[in-house]
């Protein structure tokens, strides 16, 4: 790599601080995301309740903005007397926690695939096209929903179906950015090298797809959020008394009628915590898409 | 155009095979399917029983064989709950979820389509700002708890809609909103994008030169070519759809495929949801090769590929 290779670099990279300095969706995304997170994080500390623990003398307490509201229950109970923002804090965990882990598995195995393809290409790339087609074709939330029942309803059974179905965006833009980066001079400098074949993936390839990388991630954690709120909405997703908030929803519907904000606010939760990482990803998009070109 | 044309067939066909052994898979998850039909309370010789009535007890191969066979003369054997041909009940709710998505379908194109060419006119100005709130909305919003939220507002508090069931067309007004606007942001944000990248093209500029009617510029020129993706973005948005009122079906109270899906799980009626799964997968299969055939009609550079 030459002087000027390395001053254009650093060029590029203060370019990108600079874009990323400047957009609001980042910003705003960011601190959003942010503000969630340390919510998910802190939830034992801040949670004014346990939010499983049972009161029946004291159910479907209205909120603040409500009259008859109980200061001690700021936002109100549920139907089983449950403070209800000690449920919408420990509902941050739920949705993160399997937003960022379903996506960390379903990014390596569509990583691995994708790296796989896009390098040897000829008949491993046939084969594993033909893989990522297969599962474009399935019907993601009734195949999710029937492995869930069939697996037994839970968290971790809705993890791993999540897991092993939701990598095919990783592996279709890895695939694609492999085959870019494969004829590259740097690439055909380590393989003439004598480097094996792993050493050049995951050394020359994998690197160079990090940016690419981050921002499939990041539209993946919105998606996997949305579908776990959704499979436990229909009651194949967490199990009461997880205080997830898709769960929440299908809880509250039955009062739909008179009590509304029982649904109103665990939605609203997940409207956020989505647009904040969907803000966030455009943003980080957009930065990078501005400077590589 | 022949042999691209053969290609994609044998390709289709394949990704069938493929989606259907997935399909039959499924039944497998959970373990031993005789002791799941048996039910918690079945004994031991009750699942015996089952498991050579449904021939459960031959090789995995043949069983495979069996049932992709009887499928495809439209025989999908029959439900455990309603004890009656799959074929049949699935005939009853097919065009019920078929009818909603397509409406739903149709009004995504009709929204978003226009809206994405008016937003690449003029790139940050206040009407593609509108139409990126909206599609940012449109992504953030779970369809399911819009549903709820739409059921509460318009059927409860102001009552202008029945807030469940279909037994009027007002009924699917709600669900048709919902299921449509889950579509529209990715459908209005390709339109834009591959307007404003067409736009920028020398053709475009020439054809301005040669000064030609702006209308036309769009309509012809323009739109012609930024159409291309959008075929294909198309076909899987409407494949989606289907797959996504499964959901929507269930908070309105539907009576259709995804509604019946829904419902034969927490059942365990598994030849229904097999069915289901199979029927879904092969409307997609179709949808995404009809596209790129299209496309490939469209645009003759993209018969080598």
């Amino acid at each position: 790599m030459t002087v000027l290779d390395l001053d254009s670099r650093i060029l590029q990279r203060r370019k990108l601080w600079r874009r990323i300095n400047r957009s609001t969706g980042i910003h705003l995304g960011g601190g959003l995301l942010a503000l969630i997170a340390a919510i998910a994080l802190l939830a034992p500390l801040l949670a004014p309740h346990d939010p499983i623990a049972q009161d029946l003398t004291r159910r479907l307490l209205p909120p603040f903005w409500q009259a008859g509201s109980d200061p001690a229950h700021w936002l109100g109970t549920d139907n089983l007397g449950r403070d209800y923002l000690s449920r919408l804090i420990f509902g941050a965990r739920v949705s993160l926690g399997i937003g960022l882990g379903v996506t960390l598995c379903a990014g390596l195995i569509g990583t691995m695939l994708g790296l796989l393809a896009g390098y040897f290409g000829g008949k491993t790339d046939m084969l594993i096209s033909f893989i990522i087609t297969t599962r474009l074709s399935l019907p993601i939330v009734l195949v999710a929903l029937a492995a869930v029942a069939l697996g037994g309803a839970s968290l971790q059974t809705l993890a791993i179906v999540l897991s092993l179905l939701l990598w095919d965006r990783f592996a279709v833009v890895v695939r694609s950015a492999t085959q870019g980066l494969r004829n590259r001079e740097f690439v055909q400098a380590t393989v003439s090298f004598g480097a094996s074949s792993l050493h050049v993936m995951l050394r020359g390839i994998l690197p160079n797809l990090r940016n690419t990388l981050i921002v499939v991630a990041t539209l993946e954690v919105a998606n996997v959020i949305l579908l776990e709120a959704a499979l436990s909405f229909l009651g194949l997703g967490a199990r009461p008394p997880t205080p997830s908030w898709g769960l929440m929803i299908a809880e509250g519907r039955e009062h739909i009628l008179f009590d509304p904000w029982l649904i109103a606010l665990p939605g609203s939760a997940l409207c956020l915590l989505i647009l904040a990482v969907n803000l966030l990803g455009d943003g980080v998009r957009d930065a990078l898409d501005a400077t590589s070109s | 155009m022949l042999p691209f044309l053969a290609r994609r067939l044998i390709v289709a066909a394949l990704v069938a095979l493929a989606v259907s052994m997935v399909a039959f898979g499924l039944m497998f998850v959970a373990g031993d399917p005789a002791v799941v039909l048996a039910g918690q309370a079945g004994r031991a010789q009750d699942v015996e029983m089952i498991r050579q009535a449904y021939g459960l007890d031959r090789p995995l191969p043949v069983q495979f064989l069996g049932w992709i066979g009887r499928a495809l003369t439209g025989n999908f054997g029959t439900s455990l709950y309603f004890n009656l041909p799959v074929a049949t009940i699935i005939g009853e709710r097919l065009p019920v979820t078929l009818m909603l998505g397509s409406v739903a379908f149709l009004l995504a194109i009709l929204v978003s389509v226009p809206l994405g060419i008016a937003a690449s006119l003029k790139p940050g100005g206040l009407l593609d700002r509108a139409a990126l709130l909206l599609a940012v909305l449109g992504q953030a919003i779970p369809s399911f708890w819009l549903g709820l939220i739409l059921i509460v507002v318009f059927g409860v508090w102001w009552g202008l809609v029945p807030i469940s069931g279909t037994e009027s067309w007002q009924g699917y007004i709600l669900p048709v909103i919902v299921l449509s606007y889950y579509a529209m942001p990715a459908l209005m944000r390709l339109t834009r994008a591959g307007m404003i990248e067409v736009l920028g093209a020398d053709y475009i500029r020439t054809a301005r030169a040669k000064g030609l009617a702006r209308l036309r510029i769009l309509m012809v020129h323009a739109l012609r070519n930024a159409v291309l993706p959008l075929v294909s973005l198309a076909a899987v948005q409407f494949g989606m759809m289907l797959s996504g009122s499964i959901v929507i079906e269930s908070v309105f109270a539907i009576n259709g495929l995804g509604r019946l899906a829904w419902e034969s799980l927490l059942r365990s009626d598994l030849p229904v949801v097999q069915a289901i799964i199979l029927i879904l997968s092969l409307i997609y299969v179709t949808l995404t090769t009809a596209a790129d055939l299209v496309n490939a009609w469209l645009d003759p550079r993209l018969r080598s590929a």
